[in-house]
């Protein structure tokens, strides 16, 4: 009797969670495909109609071009930090050197700061050098605050590599360059999946940046972009909704697809096997 | 590690050359491999902290001559009721990550080992949350607490109540918002929950079930102590992390209203860029920067002594 009992709470626990975590997207989906009138009579219907004006609508008002800036700048800014970022973690994490230990803290330090600490000035530079209200502005914002937990990641990765593949290199003669780029970068590749997983997701995310160094609709990214349309959606609900499904589909299908890469990309230096 | 920088010199292919210049090109190298980091680094992040500091000491709306007004705003911050209650705010999203959403990420972490079925569904879809941008979640929940087409006020009118006006009620809206904190980063610690619970030797489980251990038992003596380092290392990530908040109350409420959900990353976005009062923002951001570093001390610090003990015990 007491198993039984157990037994229906744990499903009631399990399916309380699930409402909670996964009815706003239900919500949220089932919503983007209701007609206004539908949306008013019938709010807690679940794929009742199937209307596919919406998502037309919110593409052609825009939506199709903020989601070519994101992806844009993040794929450009996310390959560059795998580049410099494994640059800079082969000393850093392979090479005694005096500096060391102060450099590495600087820059992992920069995982506790907040973006709002750097936010005056990064605006007065932008303007100064002519990005301001350019989708390249955000570039190098983007890359400095990717570093720490790139470096942290690809450091943690390359300490583990054993030293005698790199002395077998040096004896053929290989520069400090090609040991990088023919023995230690092939064998990074985990990590580096981890960090253009966690990157390439914050990025594709990140507000307050684009807020403060863009204001017209041609350099905006997604999350800029969605709250725009939210004063022109203010009476069209479902419209607002068919915006939101779009804009989080790319991720949620990344993840459908590849779902323990995500998560272990996600948990960044976190989560350890 | 110490030996190999100097093995460059033995290349038996190089000519030998004198110890000064080996150590040079060595330092060479390492510049080269760091420099484009650092310097992308140095002027998007460190130099900015700096400039911020400095701009706390003047009074400047961005665009004339600045005044040196030397300590003027961190007094008048302090004297600041409305800066006061967002100090108060962050204070409570820090509490409320603590205390709501590791227990809860716990509570789901442990939900994916229990001995149902739906396992695989609770996987996929407990995690949903933390994929969204911020900003669609936000504009979501502000569609889901609408006063009068909002899905939780249709639920509350089915059920017989009064509508409630969520996020414009002084009283409701520091609540509203902090739930889908609460929603959004959960997940989170549930994958760092699920990792440590996977770490727990099966063993401890087996023999503790020979001496007749129950479930709650087991997971008091066994799963909860193993668990103390996640636990430990999930409170820094939210206390951390509820320092940077901005996104969420940026979306759903802007601080309003009247003041009772702003928290500092709110304030101080609206000081510089609604205001411009950009002196005045500097040393607000400035001040998050410096709790932010005193957290990283103290967190540093307690973590140092840790494995002090721990060596000697």
């Amino acid at each position: 009797m007491s198993m039984v009992m157990k037994k229906i709470s744990l499903y009631i626990i399990a399916l309380l969670l699930l409402i909670f975590t996964g009815y706003p997207f239900l919500y949220m989906i089932s919503t983007a495909f209701k007609s206004q009138n539908d949306f008013f009579e019938k709010p807690f219907s679940l794929f009742s109609s199937f209307n596919l004006e919406n998502f037309a609508s919110v593409m052609e008002m825009g939506l199709s071009r903020y989601f070519f800036n994101s992806i844009l700048v993040t794929i450009v800014a996310v390959l560059v930090v795998m580049f410099i970022g494994a640059l800079a973690s082969y000393p850093l994490s392979r090479m005694n050197f005096r500096l060391n230990r102060v450099v590495f803290l600087l820059f992992i330090s920069g995982m506790m700061l907040p973006i709002h600490a750097t936010l005056i000035p990064i605006f007065k530079l932008t303007e100064n050098i002519g990005l301001y209200d350019t989708l390249w502005a955000l570039l190098g914002p983007y890359i400095a605050f990717s570093l720490p937990i790139s470096i942290f990641i690809l450091t943690q990765f390359m300490r583990e590599i054993p030293k005698a593949l790199e002395e077998a290199a040096k004896m053929d003669g290989c520069t400090h360059f090609g040991i990088f780029w023919r023995v230690i970068l092939p064998m990074l590749t985990p990590a580096l999946m981890t960090v253009l997983i966690y990157n390439f997701i914050h990025l594709f995310n990140e507000f307050i940046f684009a807020l403060v160094l863009i204001s017209s609709p041609e350099s905006m990214t997604l999350p800029l972009g969605l709250q725009d349309f939210r004063g022109e959606f203010s009476v069209n609900v479902p419209g607002l909704m068919a915006a939101l499904t779009l804009a989080s589909l790319p991720i949620l299908v990344v993840y459908l697809f590849s779902q323990e890469k995500v998560v272990k990309g996600l948990g960044g230096g976190a989560v350890k096997e | 590690m110490d030996t190999h920088i100097n093995v460059t010199r033995s290349h038996a292919k190089k000519r030998v050359i004198s110890k000064g210049n080996s150590t040079f090109k060595n330092n060479l190298t390492i510049f080269l491999f760091i420099a484009p980091a650092f310097i992308v680094y140095a002027v998007y992040v460190l130099y900015p902290i700096y400039s911020t500091f400095n701009y706390s000491f003047y009074k400047w709306d961005g665009m004339s001559e600045k005044t040196f007004i030397g300590l003027q705003n961190y007094v008048q911050l302090f004297n600041d009721s409305i800066f006061l209650s967002a100090l108060t705010n962050n204070t409570w999203v820090v509490l409320v990550s603590i205390f709501v959403q590791i227990p809860l990420g716990l509570i789901m972490a442990l939900m994916l080992f229990a001995p149902i079925r739906g396992i695989r569904l609770m996987n996929s879809v407990y995690f949903f949350p933390f994929l969204m941008s911020t900003v669609a979640i936000g504009l979501l929940w502000v569609l889901m607490y609408d006063p009068i087409n909002g899905v939780i006020n249709q639920l509350v009118t089915l059920l017989g109540f009064e509508n409630v006006s969520w996020l414009s009620e002084s009283n409701t809206a520091m609540i509203a918002v902090l739930l889908v904190v609460v929603w959004q980063f959960s997940p989170f610690y549930m994958i760092l929950f699920k990792a440590a619970i996977v770490g727990v030797p099966e063993e401890l489980y087996e023999a503790a079930e020979m001496d007749g251990a129950n479930t709650l038992t087991k997971f008091i003596r066994i799963t909860f102590p193993m668990l103390i380092p996640t636990i430990v290392s999930s409170s820094i990530l939210a206390i951390v992390g509820s320092l940077k908040a901005f996104d969420i109350f940026y979306i759903m409420t802007g601080g309003g209203p009247n003041h009772s959900t702003e928290i500092m990353g709110t304030y101080m976005f609206k000081q510089a860029f609604v205001n411009f009062n950009m002196g005045y923002a500097s040393a607000i951001a400035f001040l998050m920067f410096f709790i932010a570093l005193i957290v990283t001390i103290i967190i540093q610090l307690m973590d140092y002594y840790r494995k002090k003990k721990g060596e000697f015990s």
